[in-house]
C-alpha cells in the first residue's frame, strides 16, 4: 500500500485538476471579486490606483495559488525550514534596509513590489512548527529540550516585528505559532504558565509601548475619551456599520467612506465600507464566505493523511480565522485598533501574497492528501 | 515509514483532531458573537447610527430671513430693506493670496491694516471658510468688483439684505436693529431656533415690539460635507420666509415735519386721533441715526450719543417722565365737577398767593387774577383757584379721575422703554414713601406738581379722551383695520339729536366706555380750554388760529424742575435767565379743530420755560400740518374699505 501511494505521488496534471477543492477555490474567487467591488467603491466609483492594482494582484496571486497547490506537499514539507529562514532573513533585512513610513519600519523595497516580510512570517512560522511537530515523537513533545527550538523560532520574529514597531502583526504571528504548538499536543499547563508569566510581565511590556500604542488601548477601553483623536476611528467605523442597517446604503453610496470619515478604508476598514454599503445581509454573507473557506481548509486537514498536513491545515485555518475575527472585532469596536488586514479583502500585496501562499499549501495538502511527506 | 512511527502517527493524529475539535467549537462561539455584534449595530441601533451618519454627512448653514417692512398709514415704507453688497474671499480658491490682496486694495480701497487683519483671520481658519473683505460696499465699488471678477479667483461678490430707514424722523418710535447679543439669546425665547450669526434683531421701539413676527423664518442651505468640513455639494436650499409686514397709524409726512420742527431741542410731540386712538405722530428729539446701528456702531458716534445731555437715545414721548404741570388742571376741574365739589360759576379770589399752615402757595401771576371761576381758572391757568379746588377735592378723588383718563399707566403694550409714571394719592405715598399725606401736597398736586409724573403720550391720551366727549379710547400704533365705534356713535347721535343713548347702553351698542358721570362737565372743560387758546387773556392766546378749520383748544403747562426760591420770586427772575438745566419743562396739550374735534396733541419741550411761549407755537404748526392732511387720511381709510 505504501508503495502504491508513493507511486501515485507522481500525479498527472489531470489528476491534480480533478482533485482541487473547487468549493474552496470558488469561495476564494468570489471573495476576491467582492473585494474588487469594495476597492472600486473606496476609489469613489472609479478605476483608480487602488482598484487597478488590487485587481491585478488578486489575479496574479490567485494564479500563484494554483501553481503552489500543484507542487508536491512533500516539497513544501522539505523546504519549510528554509522558507522560514528566508523570511527571517528578510525580517532582519527590514531592520537594516527597510522603508520607514509613519514611524515604523516594516517594508522592503524589492523594486517590482514593496514587501512586508512580517506578513509572510505569519505563514512561515506555521510551516516551520508544523514540520517540527510532525517530526518529533509524541513522547518528546512536552519535554523541555524539545520546547527550546519552538520557543526560539517563535520569539525571534516576534521581537523583530514588535520592534518595527508593529504590535498587531507580531501578535498575529505569535497566535499562529501558539496554535500549532497547542494542536501538536503541548500541555495546556504550559500555555497557562506562560500566560500567567506574560501577565506578570505586562507592566514591563507596557513601559516599552510607544505612546500611540498606549493611547490605542486606552481609547479602545473608552472611545469617547478622545472622539476627534484616537477614538475617532472606532467611532466612525461603528457609525458606518450601524448606519448601514439591514440592507445597506447601496453600492457606491457609503457616505461615511466617500466623505472620508472612514480611516484606512482600503486596508483595515474595508469590511466597514462593505458593511455600510451592503448592510447586515451583506456582512453576513461575507462572514459565511469566510466560514466556508475556513471550514474547507479544516476539511482538508481532516482528510489529509500526513500529520504535517493536518497540523498545517488546522493551524492555518485557525490563524486565518484569527485574522478575520481580529479585523472584524476591531472595526466593530470589540478590540483595540491593532492594524491587521482582512484576508483577501484588504488592499495590500504582502498580505495577499502570504494568504494566497498559505491557501496554496493547504490546497497542495488536498491534492496530495494521500501522499506521506517523508 | 517505520511501523512504530506509524503507530505514533495515528496517536498523534488523534490528539491533533481532538484539540482541533476544541478550537473549532471556540471558533463557532466567536462567529456567533460576531453575528450578534452585527445584529446589535446594524439592526438594533441602526436608527441611532443612521442619524449619527447624517449628522456627519450634512451640515446646515443658516440663512437670515428678510425683515418685514414697516409702513406708515399711507403705505410709505418707513423701515425697509436694502440690498447689502459684500465681498467675501474663499482662501482655498485663490491662487496667490498676496497678489490678490494687492489687486483688491487697488479696486476697493482697503487699508493695509485691514489687509493684515484679514491675513491673520485667514491663517486662523480653515481654507474653505470665507472671510468678509468688505461688509457694506457702495454699488459703484461692487460693480467694479464684478467687472474684474474673472481675474480675482477666490473672491465672491455677495448680495444680502439689511435694514434701512429713509431718515431719522421716526427713529425713536421705530427703534433700531442691531446684532444679536449673548444676552438676547438667553432672554428671548423666540430666538432659540431663529438665531443666525450676524443677524440683526430689534432692540427698541416697534422693531423690538414686533420682532418676533417681523423677523421671519430663517432658511438654510444644507450641504454634504466631508470629514474635513469641506462642502462637497449643496443638497437643499430653503430661502426661509420673509417677516410679516406691518402698517402703522403713523403719518410719515407729519413725522418728518415735526422732527424738523423739534431739531436741536430736547422735546417730544404726540398726535392722536381722538376717536380711534390712532397715533398719527410720535416724535422725540434730538433724534439719532438708526442706520448707524445696523452695521455695528462706530464708537465715536456712540459716545457722542451717550454724552449728549439732551439724551438723543431716549424716546421722551414714551419714557420721559415729567410733572404734568398746569395741563392737569383740566382733570382737576373735571374731577371737582363730577364729584360735585364746585359748580362752574363758583368763584375764588386770587391775590397771587394763599397761605396754608404758614406755608405760602404762589400763583404764577404775582399780582393775582382777582375773582376767578372755573372757566377763567383754566383760561388764565390760575394756580390759586386750583389750590382751592384741590383742597376741597382731596388728592384721592383727583387721582381716581386722573387714572381714569389714562395717567399713571402704560398707554401702549410691549414697548420696553415706555414708563407708567405716577399718579399720587394717600395710599400711594404710604406705600412707596412710607409717610402720611400732607394737605400742602394736595395743593401741589392740584397744579400738577409734586409727586405727579406723566409721559407726553399719557397727556395726549388724556386730552384726546376729553376732546372726544369723555370716552375711553385704546391708543394704537399698528393699523389693524377699522376701529370707528366712537365715530359711529357720534353719527348716530347727530342723526337722532332727540334721543341720545343712555350711558349704560353705550357699552352694549357701541362698545364704548364713558369716562364721565355727566357729559356736560366734559363740555365745560372743552369750552374752558377754548377760552384759554382763543380768548384774550388765555395762556396761549397769542398762538391761536383764526381760521375755524384749524382752531384748537388747548392748555399750557410748565413743570418745575427746581423749586423757585422766595428770593427769585421777589426778583421776578425770568425763566430765560436761569441755567438751562434749571428751567421749567414747557408743556402744551390741545385738540383741534374745536368745532369738530379730530386730533389731540401734546408737546413737551425740556427746559423750554413756559408752555405758552415755547410749546404752543410748535403745537400750532403741527396741528395745521395734521389737519391739512386730514382729508387725505380719511380717504386712505376709504380705500381700506372703512365707512366715513
Amino acid at each position: 500500500m505504501l508503495q502504491q501511494r508513493s507511486i501515485q505521488s507522481s500525479y498527472t496534471f489531470r489528476d491534480k485538476i480533478l482533485s482541487i477543492d473547487y468549493v474552496l477555490a470558488i469561495s476564494i474567487l468570489v471573495l476576491g471579486i467582492i473585494s474588487m467591488f469594495a476597492m472600486y467603491s473606496t476609489d469613489g466609483g472609479e478605476f483608480k490606483y487602488h482598484t487597478n492594482s488590487h485587481i491585478l494582484r488578486f489575479f496574479v496571486f490567485f494564479g500563484m495559488f494554483f501553481v503552489i497547490s500543484f507542487i508536491q506537499i512533500r516539497f513544501w514539507h522539505g523546504s519549510s525550514y528554509l522558507i522560514y529562514s528566508g523570511i527571517f532573513l528578510l525580517l532582519l533585512a527590514v531592520k537594516y534596509f527597510g522603508l520607514t513610513s509613519s514611524g515604523s519600519k516594516r517594508w522592503l523595497d524589492l523594486y517590482f513590489m514593496v514587501l512586508q516580510p512580517s506578513e509572510l512570517m505569519k505563514i512561515g512560522l506555521i510551516l516551520f512548527l508544523a514540520k517540527y511537530y510532525h517530526r518529533i515523537s509524541i513522547e518528546n513533545i512536552n519535554s523541555f529540550k524539545h520546547l527550546i527550538l519552538p520557543i526560539t523560532v517563535l520569539i525571534g520574529p516576534i521581537i523583530l516585528v514588535a520592534t518595527q514597531p508593529d504590535l498587531g502583526t507580531a501578535i498575529l504571528i505569535a497566535a499562529g505559532g501558539i496554535v500549532v504548538a497547542w494542536l501538536a499536543g503541548v500541555r495546556a499547563k504550559f500555555f497557562i504558565y506562560s500566560g500567567i508569566s506574560m501577565i506578570a510581565l505586562l507592566p514591563i511590556a507596557i513601559s516599552f509601548l510607544k505612546p500611540y500604542q498606549k493611547s490605542r488601548i486606552l481609547t479602545f477601553l473608552n472611545p469617547e475619551r478622545d472622539p476627534l483623536g484616537a477614538g475617532y476611528q472606532i467611532i466612525q467605523s461603528k457609525i458606518a456599520i450601524g448606519s448601514g442597517g439591514l440592507f445597506g446604503k447601496g453600492f457606491l453610496n457609503g457616505s461615511q467612506s466617500y466623505l472620508d470619515y472612514l480611516p484606512e478604508k482600503h486596508t483595515d476598514f474595508i469590511f466597514t465600507l462593505f458593511s455600510e454599503e451592503f448592510g447586515f445581509f451583506g456582512s453576513l454573507f461575507i462572514l459565511l464566505l469566510y466560514a466556508l473557506i475556513i471550514y474547507r481548509i479544516i476539511r482538508i486537514g481532516n482528510i489529509t493523511r500526513s500529520n504535517f498536513g493536518k497540523l498545517y491545515c488546522y493551524s492555518f485555518a485557525t490563524a486565518f480565522f484569527i485574522y478575520v475575527v481580529v479585523n472584524m472585532m476591531m472595526v466593530l469596536g470589540l478590540l483595540p485598533i491593532v492594524g491587521s488586514p482582512l484576508p483577501i479583502m484588504s488592499y495590500g500585496g504582502s498580505s495577499m501574497l502570504a494568504i494566497m501562499f498559505g491557501l496554496g499549501i493547504a490546497m497542495s495538502c488536498k491534492i496530495y492528501k494521500d501522499v506521506p511527506v517523508n | 515509514m517505520l511501523s512504530p512511527g506509524s503507530g505514533n502517527t495515528v496517536i498523534k493524529s488523534k490528539l491533533i483532531s481532538r484539540r482541533m475539535f476544541l478550537i473549532t467549537a471556540a471558533k463557532a462561539v466567536v462567529m456567533v458573537g460576531l453575528v450578534g455584534r452585527l445584529i446589535s449595530l446594524q439592526i438594533n441601533q441602526a436608527t441611532k447610527y443612521k442619524s449619527l451618519s447624517d449628522k456627519n454627512r450634512f451640515r446646515e448653514w443658516k440663512l437670515a430671513p428678510e425683515r418685514g417692512a414697516i409702513k406708515d398709514y399711507f403705505n410709505t415704507e418707513i423701515a425697509s430693506n436694502e440690498p447689502l453688497y459684500q465681498v467675501h474671499l474663499v482662501p482655498e480658491n485663490a491662487k496667490d493670496l498676496d497678489n490678490l490682496f494687492v489687486r483688491l486694495k487697488a479696486i476697493l480701497n482697503i487699508s493695509d491694516k485691514k489687509v493684515s487683519f484679514l491675513k491673520r483671520v485667514i491663517k486662523k481658519q480653515k481654507p474653505w471658510e470665507p472671510v468678509i473683505v468688505s461688509e457694506n460696499l457702495k454699488w459703484s465699488d461692487f460693480s467694479r468688483i464684478n467687472l474684474f471678477l474673472h481675474e480675482l479667483e477666490g473672491v465672491e461678490p455677495i448680495v444680502s439684505v439689511a435694514r434701512t430707514y429713509p431718515d431719522n424722523s421716526s427713529a425713536h418710535i421705530l427703534g433700531y436693529v442691531s446684532q444679536i447679543s449673548e444676552k438676547d439669546l438667553q432672554t428671548k425665547e423666540y430666538l432659540q431656533d431663529l438665531a443666525v450669526p450676524g443677524m440683526a434683531i430689534g432692540k427698541t421701539g416697534l422693531e423690538r415690539k414686533l420682532d418676533e413676527q417681523i423677523i421671519g423664518k430663517r432658511g438654510y442651505q444644507r450641504y454634504e460635507v466631508n470629514a474635513y468640513g469641506k462642502r462637497i455639494r449643496e443638497i437643499k436650499i430653503d430661502e426661509g420666509q420673509a417677516g410679516k409686514e406691518f402698517k402703522t397709524t403713523l403719518d410719515y409726512e407729519v413725522q418728518k415735519f415735526t422732527s424738523e420742527l423739534l431739531k436741536d431741542k430736547a422735546a417730544a410731540v404726540c398726535v392722536m386721533d381722538i376717536y380711534n386712538g390712532d397715533i398719527v405722530s410720535l416724535v422725540s428729539s434730538p433724534t439719532f441715526e438708526p442706520n448707524q446701528f445696523v452695521h455695528g456702531l462706530e464708537k465715536k458716534y456712540w459716545n457722542s450719543l451717550i454724552k449728549n445731555e439732551k439724551k438723543p437715545l431716549a424716546n421722551k414721548a414714551l419714557s420721559g417722565l415729567y410733572p404734568p404741570g398746569s395741563t392737569i388742571k383740566t382733570l382737576v376741574a373735571l374731577s371737582a365737577l363730577e364729584n360735585k365739589i364746585i359748580r362752574p360759576l363758583d368763584t375764588f379770589r386770587c391775590k397771587g398767593k394763599i397761605e396754608l399752615f404758614g406755608e405760602k402757595f404762589h400763583c404764577w401771576e404775582k399780582d393775582g387774577h382777582g375773582i376767578v371761576n372755573l372757566r377763567k381758572g383754566i383760561q388764565r391757568s390760575c394756580d390759586v383757584y386750583f389750590y382751592e379746588v384741590a383742597r376741597k377735592l382731596g388728592v384721592d378723588r383727583l387721582s381716581e379721575t386722573a387714572k381714569r383718563f389714562g395717567l399713571g399707566k402704560k398707554v401702549l403694550t410691549d414697548f420696553i422703554e415706555e414708563r407708567s409714571g405716577v399718579v399720587p394719592n394717600t395710599k400711594w405715598k404710604k406705600k412707596f414713601i412710607g409717610q402720611n399725606w400732607y394737605l400742602g401736597e394736595t395743593l401741589h398736586s392740584g397744579i400738577g406738581q409734586g409727586y405727579f409724573q406723566s409721559t407726553p403720550l399719557q397727556l395726549c391720551l388724556m386730552t384726546a379722551q376729553i376732546a372726544n366727549g369723555g370716552f375711553e379710547i385704546k391708543p394704537r400704533i399698528i393699523f389693524e383695520g377699522k376701529n370707528d365705534d366712537l365715530r359711529d356713535y357720534l353719527k348716530f347721535k347727530n342723526e337722532n339729536p332727540n334721543q341720545p343713548l343712555p350711558t349704560d347702553l353705550l357699552i352694549s351698542n357701541f362698545n364704548l366706555k364713558p369716562l364721565f358721570k355727566n357729559q356736560e362737565h366734559i363740555n365745560l372743560i372743552k369750552d374752558a380750554m377754548f377760552s384759554s387758546s382763543n380768548e384774550p387773556g388765555g395762556t396761549s392766546y397769542r398762538h391761536r388760529f383764526e381760521n375755524p378749520k384749524f382752531t384748537f383748544a388747548g392748555k399750557t403747562g410748565s413743570s418745575q424742575v427746581k423749586r423757585f426760591t422766595e428770593e427769585q420770586r421777589e426778583a421776578e427772575v425770568k425763566q430765560e435767565s436761569l441755567p438751562y438745566k434749571d428751567r421749567d419743562h414747557a408743556l402744551f396739550v390741545a385738540f383741534a379743530p374745536y368745532k369738530e374735534p379730530q386730533y389731540a396733541i401734546s408737546v413737551l419741550v425740556e427746559h423750554g420755560g413756559s408752555g405758552g411761549k415755547t410749546a404752543a407755537p410748535i403745537a400750532k404748526r403741527v396741528i395745521k400740518k395734521v389737519l391739512e392732511r386730514h382729508e387725505l387720511r380719511r380717504n386712505v381709510n376709504n380705500l381700506e374699505g372703512e365707512p366715513v
